[in-house]
């Protein structure tokens, strides 16, 4: 999807130029391996889920192909409407954080780091290993029992209750940690762009550096916020992970719910219909995303 | 000096790690002149621009703007505003909006702040341009909103850095006069810096040479071309010979210089070159004891099939008060 929403924008940028100077024109054959990859791999599962989607159920495994809606009847119970509003909880809040940490980092790095090479190379080296074994590594640091947690309960700066560990708080930790790389890359390619003596004019024209930071950076780089939003929110729908592993078993999310139909219940066609209803929803939110922003974009170059 | 002072520099240096961009600058700016600051690249005239703005803070020194110490002032509480050489302009607004950015901190609301923003607009002949955006103007054009953008503020002083630096020559030109009418239209104080002296010397009241940091040099157009205090000066505003005689040194304008094939008096030589550039006709000799020379005679009243050929032999004199002994300089000295 976020390969996706990239040509999507670039399609954009060469109707631009062909529009302008009459730029050369795109050899329309150099997409085919791209096409043929999506074809192959991304349409056509996404169509035996389509069909899996409203096909029955018979017994334990078995499968009856046919036009049968049913499956997204069981989607309106109550239940799965809370699922489905907690995973939108999870997408939404955890990009917010996830931009609230990043965007600090993107900006030191683009307007004040000195070796900036290193620097990200720090933010991507930690990815180098899996991600079950970091996730995992979380449960070691937000235990009750780690030892600089115990230090500061036992000098009064935690509070002796405090239950990090199988909350939201550590997945929301958890989230942070894993996306931040996604969300910093493209803010840090969008701010790297700026150019900092518009925010000389505009403090020159009398701003301080607040609102020239409001009026004249922020509007600019709001391609870089959304690309980076966009690649941290469409895995967070699907995400189950984090949750599973940090946050027990008390909270379910979609991407839970379909993995337990797909592994566990062995309900394909309920999971495929989770699936279907999800997509569409990232499909909404994301076209209304790109509209917003293909506005911004056309304001900004 | 009696005219009412803008700004002061006093003892002002800046370093950067163990660059000294600005050394202990002296200098008064005077009430609604047109300044220049001429000198090399890297010579501190933007450094010098970026403290008063206040985008850099002195290390030493004090600097006043209308009589009042601005140390620790930031940029949106000085009077003064910039012309930045990139333009600046906000690629995500229109022209007036551009030029009506600075008028929202100062109240100014809806219909009156358009109207001021595209009075500006006239005062630089763009006003059939207020919707477009920064990047579907030309250069000249972007300039110009620059510079609207900037006066529409009504500054004490105008910093100008370049701001004519990446136009070709005729833009540029077509530009040095406009600004001459904009600032005698307006009466602000123009501090422009330049490394085009030709530029310098056609626009301003007075010069700023400068050269490491510190001022060679602080005069008339006039003055800084006619008498140049150091040899430093000399060398960069115009061209000149430095040529050695009876064990001195002096300075002499190439347009100073007569050429004849056989005067009396004078500095034999051999013509090695002769080209005509433009208005003039250049003729390059080197003297019997080995200097290079560089002549240039108007074009306008000279017999030119009579002119100097290369490989003749020429004699040249120059009248007593165009040769400058450069033995009086003091190397480095402020003037
Ligand atoms: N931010 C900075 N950090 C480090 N050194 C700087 C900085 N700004 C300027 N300098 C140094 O200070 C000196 C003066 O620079 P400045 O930009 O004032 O020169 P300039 O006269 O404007 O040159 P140019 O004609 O090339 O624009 C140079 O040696 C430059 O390298
Ligand atoms: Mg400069």
């Amino acid at each position: 999807m976020a390969v996706e929403a990239s040509s999507l924008s670039a399609r954009r940028r060469r109707g631009a130029i062909r529009a302008g100077a009459g730029g050369p024109r795109y050899p329309g054959w150099l997409a085919l391996p791209a096409v043929a990859w999506y074809a192959l791999f991304f349409l056509a599962p996404l169509s035996i889920m389509a069909v899996f989607s409203v096909a029955t159920r018979v017994g334990f495994t078995e499968i009856v192909y046919s036009f049968d809606l049913d499956n997204f009847r069981y989607l309106w119970d109550p239940l799965y409407g809370r699922v489905f509003l907690r995973t939108l909880g999870l997408a939404f809040f955890g990009t917010i954080a996830t931009l609230l940490v990043g965007f600090p980092v993107a900006y030191y790095l683009a307007r004040y780091a000195r070796r900036r090479t290193l620097l990200l190379l720090l933010i991507v080296v930690p990815f180098w290993t899996s991600f079950l074994i970091r996730t995992y590594s979380w449960l070691i640091i937000l235990d009750r029992d780690f030892p600089v947690f115990r230090a500061l309960r036992s000098i009064g700066v935690l509070p002796e209750d405090l239950q990090i560990l199988y909350t939201s708080k550590a997945v929301y930790i958890g989230v942070v940690y894993n996306y931040l790389p996604l969300m910093i890359l493209p803010l840090y390619a969008a701010l790297e762009r700026m150019d900092w003596s518009l925010v000389e004019a505009a403090q020159d024209l009398g701003d301080s550096a607040l609102r020239a930071f409001r009026r004249v950076t922020l509007p600019l780089v709001v391609p870089g916020i959304a690309a980076g939003s966009l690649l941290v929110f469409i895995p967070l729908m699907g995400e189950f992970l984090i949750p599973v592993i940090l946050g027990g078993d008390l909270t379910v999310y979609a991407g839970n719910l379909i993995g337990q139909q797909f592994l566990t219940a062995r309900d394909w066609p309920f999971g495929a219909a989770i699936a279907m209803v999800v997509i569409a929803a990232m499909t909404v939110l994301v076209l209304a995303y790109a509209r917003l922003v293909g506005g911004e974009e056309q304001h900004g170059r | 000096m009696s005219a009412e002072t803008d700004v002061e520099l006093r003892g002002v240096t800046k370093r950067f790690e163990d660059v000294v961009a600005v050394d202990g600058l002296d200098l008064t700016i005077r009430r609604g002149e047109f300044l220049s600051l001429l000198g090399p690249s890297g010579c501190g005239k933007t450094t010098t621009l970026r403290l008063i703005a206040g985008f850099e803070q002195p290390d030493e020194g004090e600097l006043l703007i209308g009589g009042r110490d601005v140390a620790g002032l930031p940029p949106y509480k000085r009077d003064v505003n910039t012309v930045f050489q990139s333009y600046a302009l906000f690629p995500h607004m229109t022209v007036l909006d551009n030029v009506a950015y600075g008028l929202k901190q100062r109240g100014l609301r809806g219909a009156k702040r358009e109207q001021k923003a595209r009075e500006a607009l006239e005062l630089v002949r763009l006003p059939q341009l207020a919707v477009r955006k920064p990047r579907q103007l030309s250069g000249g054009q972007q300039q110009r909103v620059a510079l609207a953008r900037a006066l529409v503020m009504e500054p004490r002083v105008l910093l100008l850095d370049e701001p004519l630096g990446a136009l070709d020559l005729k833009v540029r030109k077509e530009l040095q006069i406009e600004l001459k009418r904009i600032q005698s239209q307006v009466g602000i104080t123009f501090v422009y810096v330049t490394h085009d002296q030709e530029e310098a010397l056609a626009m301003s009241d007075r010069v700023v040479v400068m050269n490491v940091g510190r001022i060679e040099q602080l005069g008339s157009p006039r003055e800084v071309y006619d008498a140049p205090a150091t040899r430093f000066v000399a060398d960069f505003i115009g061209d000149t010979n430095f040529i050695e005689r009876d064990g001195a040194t002096f300075a002499v304008r190439p347009e100073r210089i007569s050429i004849s094939r056989n005067g009396a008096a004078g500095l034999g030589g051999e013509v090695v070159t002769a080209m005509v550039v433009g208005p003039a006709m250049q003729c390059l000799v080197r003297t019997d004891d080995g200097q290079e020379v560089l002549v240039r005679q108007q074009r306008q009243g000279l017999d030119e099939d009579d002119a100097p050929r290369e490989g003749e032999r020429v004699v040249l004199t120059w009248a007593e008060d165009a040769a400058l002994p450069l033995t009086t300089y003091p190397t480095g000295g402020t003037g």
